[in-house]
């Protein structure tokens, strides 16, 4: 008995110190040498290579793309989410299969969609052209195919929060004379706000990471069209590894800020007793 | 309030939930409606709040049309079964919620409305206990601040369904014996879902028996009990047993038994319902055989089972004495006849 109970303290030490070492090998270790890499030879450098115009352009179209997707997916998430834990209707796992879509295709795919819909050559392109409304190769471009890839993030959160729940407290508000929109913004939304907060927090990590759907839809115009990975990218090609770590460095940044949120968070749910069994 | 229901129907998809449904509540009245599950009742109680919406039918509040208000403007108080109290909020809050979401006019001030929470504490006997979360209370407290929470809007009807359901059976007393007593100071009139008789008879001023969709019977519970309309409701009301028998001009007989006479049923066979206390052992005159084939005494009271004709039947005396195991004469009394269906 003794010695099995030891065998499987050692079995369980060794793959507890395995796991921490791949860890290590894979993840930290390459996150320590982008940040050695920006930062090793003093701050000048990096700082001047985030002064610099174009670093500038990618840094401030990272923001604005994560300033849209993110609001969109937050309402787009909570709509199609409630109705799918809370109502059962026809095409309602078609919508449920839809909603993941974009985490089972190649984010090149997704990036390709646009070309051909709203390319020159594309189905509505030519309108738009006409129009004077250009989306491929711009802004608007890099903004739909940043919505698209992180559609997933904030339904996916919510659906088996809200089914869990239910709909009994619902109904309890209506019986006790709450409309519509009482009942959503005093019961359903406190219920899932901190899993709605999770799925925010991931979506935005993704939309402001984003690399091959925003890749094929932008035409790396360089101060223009180039986001926060695609203007490392392009550094990198061009052999400025200094300033390609230091923007780099930047984007893992603000991965690290949302992965700590994300820690923080559990941390609260964990504590909070209205939550206690989320 | 005076609730009037006629002719109510209800499906869930293609299944009949209640298939055609009339009864009138009177004001102040308290209802059970009594039934197994998948009877309908909840989906009465929950049609009545407007949380199902009828295929067909009329349902009155004072006469007055209820059907085209939604559920938030019907005034009904609704208690669930796992009373469904808003997880993130305070019990305080959760009582306050329905007069705090009420338009600016008709909205108490802030002063009023935490007096009202504190004379609803007093009244559900929870003081103090408003800054609590319901996951730090027992289940019968919860079930007493959902109580309170529909109580709060001060409603002219009060559904609830299966109150008492998920708690454990000393609470459950303790919680009817103290409901009948809100009810009675209350009046409000109430309607509530169960599937245990007992708890229908010792609480209702009338009882609904449902089954599959339909009322079997209404009635107040000393009649259903005396007089159940059906071999179905007899059954549901309590320990049953049946024999055969025949009548024959208003006669029921089994054997040389005359059961029961001046019945108005057609000649034929018949089936006699009794309890286990309806029975005599060893009586005088004409009696049946069976074999009496277990004994158990429990207390001052003798419980039984008797094998008649290939059937059960259990019986429960008061007084053991001249019981032995074995082959013995019995006879039924105060019996109730059902035509063969």
């Amino acid at each position: 008995m003794a010695t099995s109970l030891q065998a499987a303290g050692f079995a369980r030490r060794g793959l507890i110190a395995l796991a921490f070492l791949l860890l290590l090998v894979f993840l930290v270790a390459p996150l320590v040498l982008v940040f050695t890499r920006a930062f090793g030879d003093g701050l000048a450098a990096p700082i001047a290579a985030l002064r610099e115009p174009d670093a500038l352009a990618a840094i401030r179209l990272t923001l604005l793309v994560a300033a849209i997707a993110v609001p969109l997916n937050l309402v787009f998430g909570l709509a199609a989410s409630w109705a799918i834990a809370k109502f059962r209707f026809a095409g309602r796992s078609l919508l449920i299969t839809l909603i993941d879509l974009p985490l089972s295709v190649s984010p090149v795919v997704s990036g390709l969609v646009y070309v051909l819909v709203f390319g020159a050559q594309g189905l509505l392109g030519p309108w738009f052209t006409a129009h004077g409304i250009k989306i491929v190769f711009a802004v608007p471009g890099i903004v739909l195919a940043s919505v698209f890839v992180t559609l997933p993030f904030v339904a996916r959160e919510l659906i088996p929060l809200m089914e869990a729940q239910g709909r009994l407290e619902e109904e309890a508000a209506l019986t006790l004379g709450a409309n519509g929109w009482q009942t959503f913004w005093r019961i359903t939304l406190p219920n899932v706000r901190w899993g709605l907060l999770y799925g925010v927090l991931l979506c935005n990590a993704r939309a402001m990471g984003e690399f091959g759907a925003v890749s094929v839809v932008s035409g790396h115009i360089r101060g223009m069209t180039n986001t926060m990975p695609l203007h490392i990218e392009v550094l990198y090609n061009e052999y400025n590894l200094p300033a390609a770590f230091t923007v780099a460095a930047l984007l893992a940044l603000l991965a690290l800020v949302t992965l700590a949120a994300k820690s923080l968070l559990e941390w609260h749910l964990a504590d909070e007793p209205s939550t206690s069994n989320r | 309030m005076r609730i009037e229901i006629t002719g109510l129907v209800c499906r869930y998809g293609t299944t009949p939930a209640i298939s055609g449904v009339d009864l009138t509540i009177a004001d102040g009245e308290f209802v059970a409606l009594l039934g197994p599950s998948g009877s309908g009742k909840t989906t009465l109680l929950r049609a009545m709040a407007g949380l199902e919406i009828p295929e067909a039918g009329g349902l009155a509040f004072d006469g007055a049309d209820a059907l085209a208000l939604p559920p938030n403007r019907r005034g009904v108080g609704f208690v669930f079964q796992h009373y469904a109290l808003f997880k993130h909020m305070t019990v305080a809050d959760n009582i306050a919620f329905g007069l705090s979401i009420r338009p600016r006019a008709r909205r108490p001030d802030q002063a009023a409305i935490a007096a009202k929470v504190d004379e609803l504490l007093e009244l559900v006997q929870l003081p103090g206990l408003g800054r609590r979360y319901p996951q730090q209370l027992s289940g019968g407290q919860r079930q007493r601040v959902a109580l309170a929470r529909a109580l709060a809007i001060e409603p002219q009807l009060l559904l609830l369904d299966e109150p008492f359901g998920a708690l454990d059976t000393q609470v459950r007393t303790e919680l009817r014996l103290w409901l009948k007593d809100l009810h009675r100071r209350l009046g409000v009139t109430s309607v509530f879902v169960t599937h245990d008789q007992e708890e229908a008879m010792e609480l209702a001023d009338r009882i609904v028996v449902m089954r599959a969709g339909r009322i079997e019977q209404i009635g107040t519970p000393a009649e259903v009990y005396a007089a159940p309309a059906s071999p179905f409701v007899y059954g549901f009301l309590g320990q049953a047993n049946q024999i055969g028998c025949t009548i024959a001009a208003g006669v029921a007989r089994a054997g040389a038994v005359v059961l029961a006479d001046g019945l108005d049923l057609p000649d034929g066979p018949a089936t006699a319902w009794f309890r286990p206390y309806q029975i005599d052992v060893a009586p005088d005159g004409p009696a049946l055989d069976g074999d009496l084939i277990d004994l158990s005494a429990i207390g001052a009271r003798v419980k039984g089972t008797l094998s008649h004709e290939g059937r059960l039947v259990t019986l429960e005396l008061s007084d053991r004495t001249s019981l032995v195991v074995g082959p013995c004469r019995w006879r039924p009394r105060e019996v109730r006849i059902y035509p063969a269906a």
